[in-house]
Parts: structure tokens; sequence; C-alpha cells
């Protein structure tokens, strides 16, 4: 028994975004088919004993895709700093991350690259693209996130600060935080906010605790610019998400995006992590769009869905079998010998 | 001849200039008013924030990861409580990433009682502080050690808190405590670095040419060696402790100081030695008692040098109360005064467990291969 989707409906009637270059739809049809693929994986590897604990994003793929497309990959003030949540595998894989490091991850062996087996899967760190270290408390980002934004406008970069959570989460002290900091008069902050309202704060849906119409409305009391937008469609949150990227990049200033999106797979494992049937799904309405539009077969479609799922398959048996961490190291990095952060600046 | 608020200033001001400092901000921390204790006056990277302790924390961090050098300030550790989770995150950053990460930044913040400062601005924060793992933690207890502590945390590549002791933020140094370049006479000082009252929009500071002088995060300082007991203590209780030592020097106890300058990573091989020389130690702190930093310290001295002591080990805190009362003999009811420690040291050096049974001890122990019980026993069989 599930409730229904409770998001109110989107604040305009749109035609349709336009359609993207053939060659892009099918990129992002491949990346928020292996992300999906990734996380059934890595729910199977749950239920099946391979890992203690699940989260992740399924069903918000049309709009992490995109944005993990369009941001700028880099090290240092002149790339964008992302301070993402813990449904952002989408993003990262789109930014070019290797799925089966979240397999290991989930695994929590010592070769996850992200914390040695310390943190839960969906819990990335990577310091090479500016992606700072995803943490579980809910929307702390949004208090850290005014930090690289100060130093990226000092700086004079072409970089800003993108920073993500749920609708949920707004309800945080953070959220104002970052709103207020980010708009401070003579001091705006290029700070693209991003809000994944998916309708539901683990079993409490939204609309029994917030009484605002939209979260993005929140940003218009500062004078931020606001959007509302379909996160299910991959080609509205494409260009929608450049838009706003464009804005902060250009005028430095802050954006407040609200994008309405699906949890398919409910909150974590704790929930059951089972798929629900009344939310939409994004992948499959994009694989509807294609196939209308005549730029991948049905059959096509399901060659890839079966390639990508035997090859993460594979690829969590092996996993399974490296190295699990030696108890003697979580005594390792609670200090830092050097500045990391500072090298190569 | 500064205080120590001006010996924070002159650090901040060699911190932005010569360290890389990028950033010293917080509430009322940039002009006109240079800070409510005057701690950044006439720095130029000083600015205000919004009043908000998590915005603050979390900024630095941002900051910090974005290769900056933040200082942040909260105005009184009191209101730094709706930032702990903040505190965790920039103490964890380094430790969940596995390394990928560092978190460069310090917070400063006035602790203690001694100002009448009622129930929100008589706050301890050294307990709070010593229970975030992956920050260090320091508080100094005069302006030179306070200048030489703040530029080492300014360099440090994690995160470092400051603790200031409210009640000596504006005593002045002792004759051993002038920081090398600076005007012995205070009033010179004043003129050059303390902002003027009233309009100060054309005011600029003349900074007094003083050295990059570091003083190490970690070792203890030995104040005065005795031979009777060891005090060990922290910020505000330091001059005080030194006062009632020499006091008792006069009633005949040799009575050792320490300042343990630094809470975490601290100096327990210090501390040990000085115990082990005594054999009699009491602790001192004004945070309220119960899961208070003197008992983790007291439980090593019980757990490593339960056999080497004469008498039981003390811990004299503040009492576990919801908050400072504002009348003077609600404070003083509160937080442990200068008779306290007084009659606290004289039971201890009164105390002696039977000799008898110290050398029984030792030598179970001794004969079970702990070797380092020898020297303890050889002593046992010499002394008095």
């Amino acid at each position: 028994m599930v409730s229904q989707v409770l998001s109110p409906p989107l604040p305009q009637q749109l035609e349709g975004p336009r359609p993207l270059d053939p060659a892009l739809q099918i990129r992002i049809y491949e990346l928020m088919l292996t992300t999906r693929l990734l996380e059934e994986r890595l729910i199977r590897m749950y239920k099946q004993g391979d890992g203690f604990f699940w989260i992740g994003g399924p069903g918000e793929e049309a709009f992490n895709i995109p944005l993990g497309l369009l941001v700028r990959k880099g090290r240092g003030l002149d790339y964008d700093y992302l301070h993402l949540h813990y449904r952002s595998t989408g993003t990262l894989l789109a930014m070019g991350a290797n799925p089966v490091d979240a397999l290991r991850q989930m695994k929590n062996t010592a070769t996850d690259p992200y914390s040695g087996g310390r943190n839960f899967v969906g819990h990335s760190s990577i310091r090479a693209w500016n992606v700072v270290p995803i943490t579980s408390p809910i929307e702390v980002q949004f208090s850290i996130a005014p930090g690289t934004a100060m130093a990226q406008k000092r700086a004079n970069s072409r970089g800003i600060t993108i920073v993500q959570g749920g609708d949920a989460g707004t309800a945080e002290g953070d959220f104002a935080t970052c709103l207020v900091w980010s708009s401070r008069p003579g001091a705006e902050l290029p700070i693209l906010m991003l809000v994944a309202n998916n309708g539901w704060g683990i079993s409490t849906p939204a609309s029994t605790q917030h009484g605002e119409k939209y979260i993005a409305d929140r940003g218009k009391a500062f004078g931020i610019r606001t959007r509302v937008i379909n996160g299910n469609d991959p080609e509205e949150a494409y260009h929608e998400l450049k838009e706003a990227m464009d804005y902060v990049r250009m005028e430095r200033r802050p954006f407040l995006l609200e994008a309405q999106v699906s949890r398919l797979y409910g909150h974590s494992s704790a929930s059951g992590a089972n798929f629900v049937k009344n939310e939409v799904d994004c992948l499959a309405e994009f694989e509807h769009k294609l196939e209308e539009r005549g730029l991948l077969t049905r059959a096509r479609m399901d060659e890839m869905r079966e390639r990508i799922t035997q090859e993460l398959l594979d690829a969590s048996r092996r996993v399974i079998e490296e190295p699990q961490p030696d108890g003697a190291t979580v005594w390792n990095h609670i200090f830092a010998d050097r500045n990391y952060v500072k090298e190569g600046l | 001849m500064a205080t120590m608020v001006q010996a924070v200033r002159m650090a901040l001001h060699v911190g932005e200039t010569r360290l890389g400092v990028t950033d010293i901000f917080g509430e009322d921390v940039g002009p006109p008013l240079g800070g409510v204790f005057t701690a950044t006056q006439g720095l130029k990277t000083a600015w205000n924030t919004p009043l908000d302790e998590r915005g603050i924390v979390g900024a630095a961090i941002g900051l910090a990861m974005a290769g900056q050098c933040p200082v942040a300030e909260i105005q009184f550790c009191d209101y730094a409580f709706n930032t702990i989770d903040l505190l965790k995150l920039a103490g964890n950053t380094c430790w969940s990433s596995n390394g990928d990460w560092n978190c460069p930044l310090v917070l400063m913040t006035p602790v203690g009682a001694g100002i009448r400062g009622s129930i929100y601005h008589s706050h301890s924060f050294d307990a709070q502080a010593t229970r975030l793992p992956g920050w260090k933690i320091v508080m100094p207890s005069n302006p030179l050690d306070a200048y030489g502590l703040m530029l080492s945390a300014i360099v440090d590549p994690n995160p470092v808190m400051v603790l200031l002791p409210k009640a000596l933020l504006r005593v002045k140094a002792g004759p051993d405590e002038l920081i090398p370049g600076e005007p012995e006479d205070d009033r010179t000082l004043s003129k050059m670095i303390d902002a003027p009252v009233g309009d100060r929009s054309s005011w600029e500071p003349r900074w007094p040419d003083t050295p990059d002088l570091f003083l190490p995060i970690g070792p203890l300082r030995l104040v005065r060696p005795g031979r009777d007991a060891t005090v060990v203590t922290y910020g505000r209780y330091v001059p005080l402790a030194r006062r009632i030592a020499e006091d008792l020097a006069t009633e005949g106890l040799d009575i050792e100081v320490i300042d343990l300058r630094t809470l975490y990573p601290y100096d327990w091989d210090g501390l040990k030695a000085s115990i082990r020389r005594t054999r009699r130690v009491l602790f001192v702190n004004e945070d309220t008692e119960i899961t208070n930093f003197g008992e983790h310290l007291l439980r090593r001295t019980v757990e490593e040098l339960f056999d080497e002591l004469l008498a039981a080990p003390r811990l004299l805190a503040g009492k576990h109360l919801p908050g400072i009362g504002l009348a003077d003999n609600l404070e003083r009811a509160s937080v442990p005064q200068r008779e306290d420690i007084v009659a606290s040291l004289r039971a201890l050096c009164a105390e002696t467990r039977s000799l008898s049974d110290f050398r029984a001890a030792l030598a179970l122990r001794l004969s079970k291969g702990n070797t380092d019980a020898s020297e303890a026993l050889a002593l046992a069989y010499t002394r008095r």
C-alpha cells in the first residue's frame, strides 16, 4: 500500500521542452539506464547480504544525469564545487565516476575510493572533481556551500557552487542559512541551490508538514531567482539546469531550482527498497519517447539493459571478493599531515 | 605589555599579512566593532556575518575546502551548542573521506565564567570540545601563549579550536609573557592597536613588528616545578594555581603547576612524568563535573599510575548545575574558587596510602613482568 504522489501541479503548463540533439538523448538514456541498473544491483546486494544498508536515488535519474553532464568538472576554484546528497549517484556517473566504485562502497571494501569502507553507499567524496564528502545529516551541505561560493566569487573564477538536497530537509535551519548567506546585499554568491522534491521525508508526506506551495518560493523573499521544473523529464531538466547554471556562472548570483521528482524504491533499505508502481518512472517515460522518435528500438534498449545488467553482476561478484579494511586502520586519517586542499590550487 | 585579547589580535594580524589568513569572521567581528571583546579590531580581512552560528561554522568549512584559510569566531561558546553537528563534520571530514579531504580552519571562542556573565555568557566548552574527534583543542593561559598557539592553529592543516578564557582576556601579560617586538608600556600599545572610542571610520592601527613565534600544539608547560603534588589545569586557573603554589610554599608544601595548553592531542607523556615525580595529582577546571575532561585525565591516571600514587587523585571542577547564576555568591558557589583549590591541595598532600600496601602492590606488578614498576618500586623503598 503506497500513498499517492503529493507534489502540487507545476506552476505552468509547458508545451514540452525542445528535444535535445539525438546523440545527447541517447547518451542521457544510457546514463539513466546505467544509474537505475546500478541502484537495482546495489539493492540486490543489500538483500543478498552483501552490504549493510542501501540508500540511493532511483527516480531522480532524469534530473541528476543532466546535472552531471553540465557540471564544469575539475579541481579548484575555477571549477564547480558540488555539495551533493546521498541520492546523487547518477550525477557522479554522468561526470565519469566508475559504477564499480559504488559497488565497492556498498560492500564496504578497503578498495572503496570514497571512504575506504567507512561510509554507506551513496556517500561519495572526490576531491579531484571538487565533490565534497556527502554526509548523512540532512541539509548541512546548505550551510557549508556558501564557503566554497565565497572563495569562487572572490577569485573571479568561472566556477560555481552547486548544492543539492531533498524537500524534507528544507525544514532544517541550514536551508534558511543558505538563502540568507547567498543573498547578502553586495555579497551575493554564485550558488545554484537544487531541491529534488520527491514529496517525502522517509515515511512522512510533505503535504502533512509543509504549508508552502512551492519550496522555491522561499527564494523570492531574498530576491533570489527561482524555478520549479518537472524533474522527471531529462530534456526539461537539461534546458532548465543549463539556463540556471549559465545565470549563476555569468551573474555570480544565487539561483534556487526545485525539481519535482519520484522516489521509486522508497527511502532506503530501512523501508524495504521495493519498487513503487504509482509514481512516474522517468526511465520508462524516456524510453517511450525515444522509441516514438525512432532513436532507439525496444530491442536495442533491451539489449543495452541486458548488457549493463550482466556487467554490473560480474563486477559485483569481483567486488565481494575484494579485501575488507583492516581494523587497525581506524586510526588512519584522523588528522591530516599536510594541507591537501591547498595543494596545486 | 599586551592583554590576551590584544595578543590574539596581533596574532591574527600576522596571520593575515604573513600566514595566508583570508577571512576572519563572525558576529560583530568586522568594523565598526571588531568583536565584542575587541579581538578583531583593525584587521583587514575581518567581516561581519549574519547572526547565524551554524552559518559561521558552515562557511568556515566551505572556505577551508576551497583552499582558503579561515578564522571564525563564535561570540560566546554558550552559542556554539547549535553548531555541534557542523563541528562534528569539520572533525570527521578527513577521516570519513579516508584522507581525501582535510579541513584546515580555526574556530575561536571565549569560554568560562569570571566576568559575571550569568547563565549564557559563562559556559565552558572544554568537555564538549574534547568530545569532537578530529579537532585539535588549545586553551592559552597568558597573552604570549595565546599569540603563539593562534599562529600554530592558523598553519595547522586540521580544524583547531582556540578556547579563550574570558576571565583572562583583559589581564595584562606578566614580565615573562611579553611578545617579542611589542612595546613594554601598555599605554603605548593601546594607542597603536586599540580602536578609538567614537568614530573609527578613518582609524588605522599601527602594528608592532612581532615575529612568527609558533607555540607548538601538544606540549604542556611546566609553570612551576614542585615535589609534593601536581596541579594540572589550563586557561583561567593557571595564574591562580601558580599564586596558590607560591603561597603554599610558605607552609612547606611544594606544588608543581602544569598548564596543559593543548587539550587535544594532550601531552600525556609530560603529565605522566610529572605525576610520577610527585605521586599526587589534582586536576582543576571549571566545566561541569559530570563527564568532565578532567575525569578522562583522572581515569588514565588511575589506570596507568595507580600503584605509584601516594594519594587518591582528585578533580576539582564546576558543579553539575544548569547554569552559572548572576549574583556573586551564586557564581562563586558554582565554579572552583581559590579557597577550594587550597583546601583540595592541603587534603591531597596530607593523604598518604600505607607505604607497605604501596610496596606490596608494586612488587605484585613487578612479579607479573611489569618492568615499568621497577623504577617506582625502587623509589618506594628510598623515599621518606
